[in-house]
């Protein structure tokens, strides 16, 4: 293999990695976000929306 | 990548809530209302598990736990009794589905892997070991009317369960050789060995036959959440794929 044919599969590899690692990593976020805005957030009308919600996935509740 | 992890998680997360919501009004929800007529009537006995470790449960009771006033004496709204209540369960279900569903599908990505229905089931049983089974066996699901220990204590320690069973079980799978796989066992049992907190005093209204049941009835529901949600995630995931190459 020729240098420059080294040096353009090791762009691809990082341009792969680039282009998974922004989407999944907003990803990771957002889903925690909503498991916790759902599942723990201290807010009397969320608790009390999403109460059997959180007893059925047993998050920790009351 | 962007549209393939956010489209198959929003489908996968979606059809998981709902298909839950469906067993959930058959098997938890059930026991959970029957067991919220205990917690109501035992006075003052009720409302004894807000008040552990010497300090004040940082959320107001529900709806379901009596005519409780918020600090400004007014009452917390919570959605009525029937199907105003079941809508809600579902609404949270179906984001709890998407949440769940986004940090498989960044999963499914960061791995590498390629997945399908079948692979994505095995996902799905990791999922479930992770966010149902390892946080279970030190705060095992909960009726209402329990007695147990200072929520935000309870979530920080579900919170690093979670964590450290994913890092442990990820160093495991993904990761070759005997340092890794006893890494990882360490990193799962750390949370066990520091313990989660626990209620001073047992005891609550609820009978215990009613509470046990619904142990076995949230984990058999969560396992089929996480199975379900897996396999529509790994199937969208692997459809995506084909019509991705496609376009290109």
């Amino acid at each position: 293999m020729t240098q420059n044919a080294q040096k353009s599969a090791t762009a691809t590899v990082i341009d792969a990695r680039a282009t998974v690692l922004a989407p999944a990593v907003l990803a990771l976020l957002l889903g925690a976000f909503l498991v916790l805005g759902t599942g723990f957030a201290h807010s009397d009308t969320i608790h009390n929306a999403a109460h059997d919600t959180r007893h059925s996935f047993a998050f920790p509740c009351h | 990548m962007f549209r393939r992890i956010f489209f198959t998680a929003i489908v996968a997360g979606l059809l998981g809530g709902v298909g839950i919501s469906v067993v959930h009004e058959f098997t938890t929800t059930p026991i959970i209302l029957h067991a919220e007529e205990f917690e109501n009537s035992g006075g003052d006995d009720a409302h004894k598990h807000s008040l552990r470790s010497g300090g004040i449960s940082l959320i107001a009771p529900a709806h379901a736990h009596g005519p409780e006033k918020t600090a400004d004496g007014d009452e917390a709204w919570g959605p009525g009794d029937g199907l105003e209540r079941t809508l809600f369960t579902t609404l949270a279900n179906i984001l709890t589905g998407i949440g769940f569903a986004l940090v498989l599908t960044a999963c499914f990505a960061l791995s590498g892997r390629p997945v399908n229905g079948q692979t994505g089931v095995l996902w799905g049983f990791a999922g479930f070991g992770i966010a149902s089974l390892a946080p279970s066996l030190g705060l095992p699901p909960e009726v209402p009317g329990a007695m147990a220990a200072e929520l935000a204590g309870r979530q920080m320690w579900w919170i690093l369960c979670v964590a450290a069973t994913a890092a442990g079980l990820w160093a495991m799978v993904f990761r070759n050789g005997a340092a890794w796989m006893i890494g990882g066992i360490a990193v799962i049992a750390v949370p066990h060995l520091i313990g989660a907190p626990q209620p001073e005093r047992i005891g609550g209204n609820v009978p215990p036959e009613l509470a046990a049941h619904f142990v076995a009835a949230s984990l058999v529901t969560a396992t089929i959440f996480w199975c379900a949600t897996g396999w529509l995630a790994g199937t969208f995931w692997d459809r995506f794929s084909s019509s991705e190459a496609q376009e290109v």
